[in-house]
C-alpha cells in the first residue's frame, strides 16, 4: 500500500547531504574537541563551522550559539538558566498560553517555588496581542517568553512588536523558534530577542540536535554543570555528529529558504483548497495567511481525532491530532483550547505537516480518503445526527 | 496510536449495528465531547428481550469498538442478562483495552444499562 506522511513535524528524514557530512564523525574523525592533541582538531573545526552556519540562519554572532540535545533542553536553559542566574529584581514571568510544554511545565514548577506567572491569551487564530503583553508587564517582570510560531497550528507571532515592549523595560525576551527556524527568515537583531531556541530535526537535521542563542551580556546558569564545554553553559562531551548534521541542515535550509517556503505554501494551499472544496463542515485552525508554510491544521466537525487518525492510517496516510484520546495525558491540546475552539472541534482536529516527499499528485487521494472517512465516522456520530435533526427542523 | 488488540481493530474497522432503532423502547446516552467519547444506545424490547440494539458513537478507536461489541453482546439477551454485561466483560471480549482507555472509552455497558432503565421507567409510567 502506498503511504503518505503528513506528519513531518513529528519526524522527517535527514537531508542526504546532512547524513553524508555526519558519517565520518562517527568513525574516522571521532576525536574529542577538548583534546590537547590533533585528533580533536577536525571535530573542533567542524563544530565551529556548524556553529557559524546555525548563527547565519538566525542572523546571530556564532559566539552566542550554545548546543543542546533538543529544543526542550534549550527552552529549559533559557527559562530556568536565566531565572537561576544571580539575584533578580522581581519574580514575575510572562509567556503565552500556547507555548510548548517545555516552557509551560517549567513555569508550573517555578510557580510552586513562588514565582508568579502570567500566561497571555491568544486570539482565535492563536496570535498574542501586544497590548495584552503591555498590560501584563509589571516592575517585577524578569522574563518574557513567546514563541516565534506555533508548532501545532503554525500561527506566526508578532515577535518584533512583543520584544520591543520588553526591551523598553529592559526585560529579557526569549522566543522558542524551533517550529519556525529553517522555514522563515529569522534575524535576532530585527526580532529584538535575547534568547532564541532552535531544533535541527525540525528542518531535516538529526534528532538530538538543538541550540540556544544567547545574546552577549545575558547571564545564564547552566542546567548541566561539569566541564567548560559551550562556554560553561552546558557540560558534557559534545555530540559532534549531531552538531555537524545540525550545521549542515542549517546551511541547506538557509540556501533553500525561499524556495522551500514558497513550494510548501503553494502545496499547502492546494491541499487546503482541495479539502475544503470537497469535504463539508471542515474548520481551519490557525491564521489563514500568517502561518508556517508547511503547516495545515483543520478540524473535522462531529468526529473524534483518534478515530480519524486510525482510519487514515488504514488508508496509508499519517497525521497527528490534538484530540484528548491521542494524548498520553488524555487532554485535548492546550493550544486548541486557548483558541477558544469548542471541545468537539478540538477533538476532531488534524495537524498536517508537509515534507520532502509531499507532492501535488497525492492531494486527490488524500482528499478522497479523508472525505470518505469523515462521512463514515459522521454516519455513526450522535453529534452529526443531532445536527441533521436540527437542520431538518429549521428547514 | 495505542496498541489495540486484533478484536478491537476488527470492530473498529467493521463496526456492527450502527444507527438508531426506529421507535426505540429505550434510549441511553453517556459521555460528552469534552472527555472525547459519547455514546447513544437505542434498544427495541419485545417480551423482556432485546430484540434489536443500535448505537451512535463519537469517540476514539476504543469507544467505537466497545459500542460495537456491546451491541453484539446485548442482542437477543433478556433484560436481566443484558443488565449483567459489565464494562470489564466488554473489555475482556475485546481482548483487552489499553490502560488509559479503560475508564474513558469503556462506557458501552453503561449506555446500554441506561437504555434499559429508560425502557423500564417508561413501562412503570404506562403501567401506573
Amino acid at each position: 500500500m502506498k503511504t503518505i506522511n503528513l506528519d513531518y513535524a513529528a519526524g522527517a528524514p535527514l537531508d542526504r547531504a546532512v547524513l553524508d557530512k555526519m558519517i565520518s564523525f562517527f568513525t574516522e574523525d571521532y576525536g574529542n574537541p577538548s583534546s590537547g592533541h590533533s585528533l580533536g582538531d577536525k571535530p573542533r573545526k567542524a563544530m565551529e563551522e556548524a556553529r557559524q552556519n546555525i548563527a547565519l540562519l538566525i542572523g546571530a554572532d556564532s559566539k552566542g550559539i550554545v548546543f543542546t540535545a533538543s529544543a526542550s533542553e534549550a527552552n529549559n536553559l533559557a527559562v530556568k538558566g536565566l531565572i537561576k542566574a544571580g539575584k533578580k529584581k522581581g519574580d514575575h514571568i510572562i509567556a503565552s498560553a500556547v507555548e510548548h510544554f517545555s516552557v509551560l511545565n517549567q513555569l508550573k514548577s517555578l510557580q510552586k517555588e513562588g514565582y508568579k506567572v502570567t500566561l497571555l491569551p491568544v486570539d482565535s487564530y492563536g496570535a498574542v496581542n501586544p497590548e495584552q503583553l503591555e498590560k501584563a508587564i509589571t516592575d517585577q517582570t524578569i522574563l518574557v517568553s513567546i514563541q516565534t510560531a506555533n508548532p501545532e497550528i503554525g500561527t506566526i507571532q508578532p515577535v518584533e512588536k512583543l520584544s520591543a515592549l520588553a526591551r523598553d523595560k529592559e526585560i529579557p525576551f526569549h522566543t522558542d523558534a524551533s517550529a519556525a527556524a529553517g522555514w522563515m527568515e529569522l534575524d535576532v537583531e530585527k526580532m529584538g530577542v535575547d534568547l532564541l531556541t532552535l531544533a535541527g530535526d525540525q528542518f531535516y537535521g538529526p534528532k538530538g540536535s538543538g541550540a540556544l542563542y544567547v545574546r552577549r551580556g545575558v547571564r545564564l546558569m547552566p542546567l548541566i554543570e561539569g566541564g567548560i564545554q559551550e562556554r560553561g553553559l552546558r557540560a558534557g562531551t559534545e555530540n559532534i555528529p549531531a552538531i555537524v548534521g545540525f550545521g549542515e541542515a542549517a546551511k541547506v535550509a538557509r540556501e533553500n529558504l525561499e524556495e522551500r517556503s514558497k513550494k510548501f505554501a503553494a502545496l499547502r494551499d492546494e491541499l487546503k483548497e482541495s479539502l475544503f472544496n470537497s469535504i463539508p463542515h471542515l474548520h481551519l485552525n490557525g491564521h489563514p495567511e500568517n502561518r508556517l508554510s508547511r503547516n495545515l491544521h483543520v478540524s473535522v466537525s462531529f468526529v473524534e481525532g483518534e478515530a480519524l487518525l486510525m482510519r487514515l492510517q488504514m488508508a496509508g496516510i499519517y497525521v497527528s491530532s490534538g484530540s484528548s484520546c491521542t494524548s498520553q495525558a488524555l487532554k485535548s491540546s492546550h493550544v486548541l483550547t486557548a483558541l477558544g475552539l469548542s471541545p468537539e472541534l478540538a477533538q476532531g482536529s488534524l495537524q498536517l505537516t508537509l515534507g520532502p516527499e509531499s507532492k501535488a499528485e497525492d492531494i486527490p487521494y488524500i482528499t478522497e480518503q479523508l472525505g470518505e472517512i469523515a462521512a463514515l465516522l459522521r454516519n455513526m456520530s450522535p453529534l452529526y445526527h443531532q445536527y441533521l435533526k436540527e437542520e431538518n427542523s429549521n428547514a | 496510536m495505542p496498541e489495540y488488540s486484533e478484536k478491537v481493530m476488527d470492530h473498529f474497522s467493521k463496526p456492527r449495528n450502527i444507527g438508531e432503532v426506529s421507535d426505540p423502547s429505550g434510549v441511553g446516552e453517556v459521555g460528552n465531547p469534552v472527555c472525547g467519547d459519547m455514546m447513544k444506545f437505542t434498544i427495541k424490547v419485545k417480551d423482556d428481550r432485546i430484540e434489536d440494539v443500535k448505537y451512535l458513537t463519537f469517540g476514539c478507536g476504543a469507544a467505537i469498538a466497545v459500542s460495537s461489541m456491546v451491541s453484539e453482546m446485548a442482542k437477543g439477551k433478556t433484560l436481566e442478562e443484558a443488565k449483567k454485561i459489565s464494562n470489564k466483560q466488554v473489555a475482556e471480549e475485546l481482548g483487552g483495552l489499553p490502560g488509559n482507555k479503560m475508564h474513558c472509552s469503556n462506557l458501552g455497558a453503561d449506555a446500554l444499562h441506561k437504555a434499559i432503565e429508560d425502557y423500564e421507567e417508561k413501562q412503570k409510567v404506562s403501567a401506573g
